[in-house]
């Protein structure tokens, strides 16, 4: 087993190589780099800069090397905790980005939880009245649920609120709690505005989950483990939980592999919507205005954190499942 | 008034019938099904695919598949220790399937055990967890009193290491061990009968051997009252005191061993019993054209070995598990003559097959294959593009007739495949030779614009026969080409084999499991334990006279269907160095 | 010999398709067929599919208005039901097809127009009016629309109208098309990308498959709207809107072929054991023939499935591009463009007609859910 994770931990460090080349190409894909926004910036607030200035300042960026070099000082410079400046907000990226990736963190690890936790049962049940009123209501909902996209959600619901509260629902906290130091009282404002974002978010995913558990324990109920325990005088409740639920379990551990990165993805639109002081909405900015070098790190550090969700949730798998441990 | 015999008596099952009704037919797969079953003693109840065998065995525990359910009938236990009955008779058919008083009986007055032991036992609990929760299903023992007793019955059924076995999971033993441990599983409440649902079917015949010695001495040991189902004859000869021969839902006929054996009044079991006895001795078409000797040898096999490598891990270089699956094979092959090719499972016989053929590659060794007008050539040095021609001359056929015929192509399309890609024929000629070889093979030519799925099991091998000589071959490997077949049909299509054989003047290489299929068809036979060829001779003297000590093992262990032979031969044990307990 | 159920206990099939199972003369097309139709909601769906396809075919004439045809007067007008009798002078029921108009109020302080609806008011609406010349798909021009107000200039918004007075149900005809062919040709680069990698991983084996499989997983494990977002951004803003329309097709084909490839290696990988592929090469069949006539037919069925079922994703995806503004730029019209409209809380919270592309999302996709799952269902008849 522990040869198991090392091998998987290994497997890590090709993938954050390729995250960050993937996230530098992104950074330099829009034509012209950073001086060129930058004299453009001056061009229009009237103080052009001259050309030998601009070429001097690619010089000091290191900005008129190839790209693999540039590569290469980026990644150097980022293992050093100096990911570039933002050019919209004249700050280094590192300042700007940790407390919303955290936040970011904290929302998609909520939501999984939450996902989780409704998905199960549900699934359940489904599988174990298949066909029934509430067999069919389920999948009806599920299937509405995986074609609402969630930023149509989030609107709609914003919409309800301000129709029928008077204001509109947004952010994660209240006014006096944004900048407050973490306490008892802050932890219950955060979970009053979390429910919200959670449920928005997480919707796409509980459908979603519910059915490959549904699909997956109705394959476990047939098979002839279940008829033994059956057969050893089992009640048909304990039976059907203790048994296929538990083999069925495995696989629905093992979806967290997309559904992880279907969360982080989905918050940014919906937290630009709702507000929530998380990566997405600075990210969609930064897109909107080329500010490459945030919005290039922005990208990398979402795809380390589903990798490293993902790491953590084939352990979980592992110790689950008896099978992988023995298979080396 | 009871006598003494009705006082053993342990189950009655009076006019069951179980039926499957949904919305378009009915199907009475149990129709008015009467059997007894005393203490002590050993009902086989034997049947082909479709008997209704197994849903007999599930009806006694009420545990039917849906949509099925119990009609009518009774199902009467008698002298049961629940607590409600206070000892009186209860008629199991009348209880609810979901309800505590079924429970009550499942697992401690009636308990069962099933075919497939990989999956018939949960993959992510150990053994342990398992027999212990059968254990305190029915008891009130502490954890620990359970653990030991559990422990206990291990030994009981020889699992080696109990105290370390218990922790294990299932997919950690091997096939035979695993059904041990099923076997301590049921048996662990000390109920009063065991019905066992085709429990070594799925297992090799040494193994088997040793599982049904295991179920007498707990039979003695414990007196419970034992119902086998299987569709094995020889089976039923080694265990049975009494038989019920089922078909299509009903018993046609009941009796004590003996007299089903020899003194069978129904037609279905005479018919059974001649299919299996058939299989005994040779085949009457090969005794009455005995092929010539010194004929020519058109395959030479020579040193041949396999070798799978093993895993090859992350960090380079392949893991310990290499298996050699062929080493150092050798043989020859005269034309006209059928070779058998018997062994257990991961002896290297089918690799052996495809080797031949050079779907696998061999690692080493040499195959001579002479054809009618060249020189022998060494196949196995041959590179693939100058192999293909030669399958037009070796053929195969194939063992599962479901997996081995497209089911998106039309019989017409299958047959004539080799005949267009060969370039033998096209166009309209191909359809004439197909309606031919259709004849040849015993099926109406109308059908050849049909799909697989229209045709039986066993017409199905047939169209994979005419497949395989349409390009009249000199060679043809069969691999388990009956096994996937019910027994009443094999010895037609193995006469069938013998049939064109003679006319086109074919070798055979025969691979099976069933040495009484190659007893029946071959003309010599070779024996395979773990790649090697331990023994190889004319198939009456390796039968009556085995001199490996591997092959005494594996003819002792095949059980023979004379009920009178029963524990005349003493069983001989193989056990090679290393070998893994069964 | 498990104790399966008897053959047939289960199956609900007609009659006479048992009778014709039995007799074997179907095709695995046919069967497939009889099993698609014996699920309702996906045959439902699939008519819907249908018209939604004809709808996006046809929008030029279909669509009352232009899509660009704006009138300060009716900024954020309300929908206007549809009646089809009115009362005569007498009091009977007759056959007029109408809408009624507004009375509109104008807030001074706050400087927006009010609409209520008023009845005494009433614009005829006809079918095969005459309008404004316009080009049918950009080949030749017509002067009659399928529906619309008899008098020209008069307001018809059946789902109301936007921020410039434009007719939303016209608009959302309009970005039918786009949005739903946007879709098919992601997909079709997807299936091209996902049947070559996928092929080669399952046909070959070993370390190719290795490799692939270890990028699929990669691919997969990628949140993947920031990667879109960063791609999107990367789009120069002067390309012509048809270079835009393309470029975001070939970012939404990056993600889909990922199933498809999944689930074209795992029909190879399971198609290598089976043995009546090996029975082709011995029956002489070249190896491409084999991979052709052979293997491919048994998995076309569940790649279209599969293709039905990533179809979604790419309208989803292109939805949510637009919306944020990244995607497709007015004055391109799709849903997600549309919907930006939509981003303004206190413009849907007194136009909540806004929210209607939404709906047609919900719809296209839903269809295109049950319809992709029939088809899984159908795709392998032969496995009962």
């Amino acid at each position: 087993m522990l040869y198991f994770l090392l091998r998987r931990l290994l497997w890590m460090i090709p993938s954050f190589f390729a995250v960050s080349v993937v996230a530098f190409t992104i950074i330099q894909l829009p034509p012209g780099d950073f001086v060129t926004s930058y004299a453009a910036d001056l061009a229009t607030s009237g103080s052009p800069a001259s050309a030998q200035s601009l070429q001097a300042l690619r010089v000091r960026y290191g900005l008129d090397q190839p790209y693999p070099i540039q590569y290469l000082r980026w990644v150097g410079n980022a293992l050093q905790g100096d990911l570039g400046v933002s050019f919209e907000y004249r700050a280094p990226v590192a300042d700007l980005i940790w407390n919303r990736l955290g936040m970011t963190a904290l929302v998609a690890f909520c939501t999984l939880m939450f996902v989780w936790i409704i998905a199960f049962p549900v699934g359940v049940y489904s599988a174990l009245r298949q066909y029934s009123i509430g067999d069919y209501v389920i999948t009806f909902l599920s299937f509405l649920g995986m074609a609402t996209p969630n930023f149509l959600l989030a609107l709609f619901v914003m919409y309800l609120s301000v129709v029928f509260l008077g204001y509109s629902v947004g952010g994660l906290f209240s006014p006096e709690f944004v900048h407050a130091a973490w306490s008892m009282d802050r932890l219950l404002d955060f979970l009053k505005h979390l429910w919200l974002p959670m449920v928005v978010l997480g919707v796409a995913g509980i459908a979603a989950l519910v059915r490959i558990m549904r699909a997956n324990l109705l394959d476990e109920l047939g098979k002839p483990y279940v008829e033994t325990g059956r057969a050893k005088g089992l009640p048909e409740l304990t039976l059907t939980l203790r048994y296929p639920t538990r083999v069925a379990l495995n696989p629905f551990v093992s979806t967290v592999g997309w559904v992880l990165p279907v969360l982080v993805s989905g918050e940014v639109i919906v937290s630009s919507v709702m507000s929530l002081p998380t990566a997405g909405p600075i990210l969609i900015q930064a897109l909107k205005t080329q500010d490459m070098y945030l919005g290039g790190a922005l990208i990398m550090f979402q795809c380390i954190l589903v990798l490293i969700g993902t790491l953590l949730s084939d352990i979980l798998l592992v110790w689950l499942d008896p099978r992988i441990r023995y298979d080396s | 008034m009871m006598t003494e015999s009705d006082k053993d008596i342990v189950l009655e099952v009076k006019g069951l019938s179980t039926w499957f009704e949904t919305r378009h037919e009915v199907i009475k797969a149990v129709d008015d099904v009467s059997l007894t079953l005393r203490h002590g003693k050993t009902l086989c109840v034997v049947g082909e695919s479709g008997s209704g065998k197994s849903v007999t065995a599930r009806s006694i525990l009420n545990m039917i598949p849906k949509p099925g359910r119990i009609v009518g009938g009774h199902i009467i236990l008698h002298n049961s220790s629940l607590g409600w009955s206070k000892g009186g008779p209860v008629d199991l058919a009348r209880l609810d399937p979901k309800g505590r008083q079924i429970r009550g009986v499942r697992g401690r007055e009636i308990a069962m055990i099933f075919q497939e032991p990989m999956s018939s036992l949960s993959p992510v609990h150990t053994i342990g967890q398992q027999i212990i929760e059968a254990i305190r299903l029915h008891r009130r023992v502490s954890h620990a009193e359970a653990r030991a007793h559990a422990i206990a019955m291990l030994a009981q059924v020889k699992i080696p290491r109990p105290e370390q076995s218990i922790d294990s999971y299932p997919f950690e033993f091997s096939g035979g061990m695993r059904q041990r441990a099923m076997t301590a599983m049921a048996l662990v409440c000390e109920p009063k009968l065991l019905i066992a649902d085709e429990p070594t079917t799925a297992l090799d015949v040494t193994t088997q051997a040793e599982i049904l010695d295991l179920m007498k001495n707990l039979q003695s040991l414990y007196g419970m009252a034992l119902m086998f189902i299987t569709h094995d004859m020889g089976v039923v000869a080694e265990i049975a005191d009494d038989v019920a021969v089922m078909h299509q839902g009903r018993v046609v006929e009941q009796g004590p061993v003996d007299q089903i054996f020899f003194a069978p009044r129904h037609p279905y079991t005479q018919k059974l019993l001649g299919s299996v006895l058939a299989l005994e001795k040779r085949s009457r078409r090969a005794l009455k054209a005995p092929r010539q000797e010194g004929g020519e040898i058109i395959l030479e096999v020579e040193n041949l070995g396999m070798r799978f490598a093993g895993r090859k891990r992350l960090f380079g270089g392949a893991t310990g598990q290499e298996v050699q699956a062929l080493d150092a094979v050798r043989f020859s092959l005269r034309r006209g003559e059928a070779l058998g090719i018997v062994g257990e499972s991961g002896s290297g016989k089918t690799t052996l097959g495809r080797c031949i053929l050079r779907i696998l590659e061999p690692t080493s060794g040499r195959i001579l294959f002479k054809s009618r007008t060249k020189d022998a050539v060494d196949l196995a040095a041959l590179p693939m593009p100058a192999v293909k021609p030669f399958w037009q001359e070796m053929r195969m056929i194939f063992q599962d007739p479901f997996s081995s015929l497209n089911p998106r192509m039309t019989v017409l399309q299958i047959i004539g495949e080799p005949l267009r890609n060969y370039g033998v024929a096209s166009g309209a000629e191909i359809e004439d030779r197909v309606a031919r070889l259709m004849q040849r093979v015993g099926l109406p030519p109308e059908m050849m614009r049909r799909y697989p799925h229209a045709f039986s099991g066993g017409q199905r091998q047939r169209i994979g026969i005419a497949r395989a000589i349409a390009l009249r071959p000199q060679l043809i490997v069969a691999d388990e080409a009956t096994s996937a077949l019910d027994v009443s049909l094999r010895a037609q299509v193995l006469d069938l084999l013998l049939d064109i054989g003679h006319e086109l003047d074919l070798s055979y290489i025969f691979i099976s499991h069933d040495i009484s299929v190659i007893r029946y068809m071959c003309d010599r036979v070779a024996v395979m334990h773990r790649g090697r060829i331990v023994e190889i001779g004319e198939t009456e003297e390796v039968c009556e006279n085995p001199q490996h000590p591997y092959t005494r093992s594996l003819i002792s262990a095949i059980p023979k269907p004379d009920p009178r032979q029963r524990g005349r031969a003493g069983r001989i044990r193989y056990e090679p160095e290393g070998a893994a307990g069964s | 010999m498990t104790a399966s159920l008897p053959a047939g206990a289960d199956s609900p099939l007609p009659p006479d398709v048992v009778v014709a199972l039995r007799v074997g003369s179907a095709s695995q097309w046919r069967l497939m067929w009889w099993q698609f139709t014996r699920h309702r909601l996906a045959m439902a769906s699939a008519v819907v599919l249908v018209l939604i396809y004809l709808l996006a075919a046809f929008c030029e004439f279909i669509a009352p208005f232009s899509p660009t045809a704006f009138n300060p007067r009716y900024t954020y007008a309300p929908p206007q039901r549809m009646h089809l009798f009115d009362r005569d002078a007498a009091g009977d029921l007759v056959w007029r097809p109408h809408v009624n108009g507004f009375k509109v109020t104008i807030d001074p302080t706050a400087l927006r127009r009010t609409f209520v609806i008023d009845d005494t008011v009433k614009y005829p609406i006809g079918l095969f009016v005459p309008s404004e010349p316009y080009d049918m798909w950009g080949l030749f021009t017509l002067r009659t629309k399928l529906f619309g107000p008899l008098n020209k200039g008069d307001p018809m918004y059946l789902l109301g109208a936007d921020r410039l007075g434009r007719d939303m149900l016209s608009r959302i005809l309009y970005g039918t098309r786009i949005s739903m062919t946007i879709g098919l040709i992601g997909v079709t680069l997807s299936l091209l990308l996902g049947i070559v990698l996928g092929g080669i991983s399952g046909y070959y084996g070993g370390w190719i498959d290795h490799i692939i499989q270890r990028a699929i997983e990669f691919v997969l494990s990628l949140p993947t709207t920031p990667l879109w977002l960063g791609l999107a951004a990367a789009m120069p803003t002067t390309w012509p809107p048809l270079w835009i329309y393309f470029f975001i097709t070939i970012i939404l084909s990056l993600i889909g072929w990922t199933s498809l490839a999944r689930v074209v290696r795992g029909r190879f990988l399971s198609l290598r054991t089976d043995d009546f592929v090996t029975a082709a090469r011995l029956d002489g069949a070249p190896e491409s023939r084999v991979i052709f006539r052979h293997m491919a037919p048994s998995f076309v069925s569940h790649i279209i499935a599969e293709v039905s079922l990533a179809i979604p994703g790419m309208i989803l995806a292109e939805t949510a591009l637009s919306f944020l503004g990244l995607g497709l730029q007015p004055p391109m019209v799709s849903w997600g463009v549309l919907l930006q409209e939509a981003q303004n809380i206190r413009s849907i919270a007194t136009a909540p007609w806004l929210f209607a592309p939404g709906v047609a999302v919900v719809i296209a996709v839903l269809a295109l859910n049950f319809v992709g799952d029939g088809l899984r269902d159908a795709a392998d008849p032969y496995h009962q």
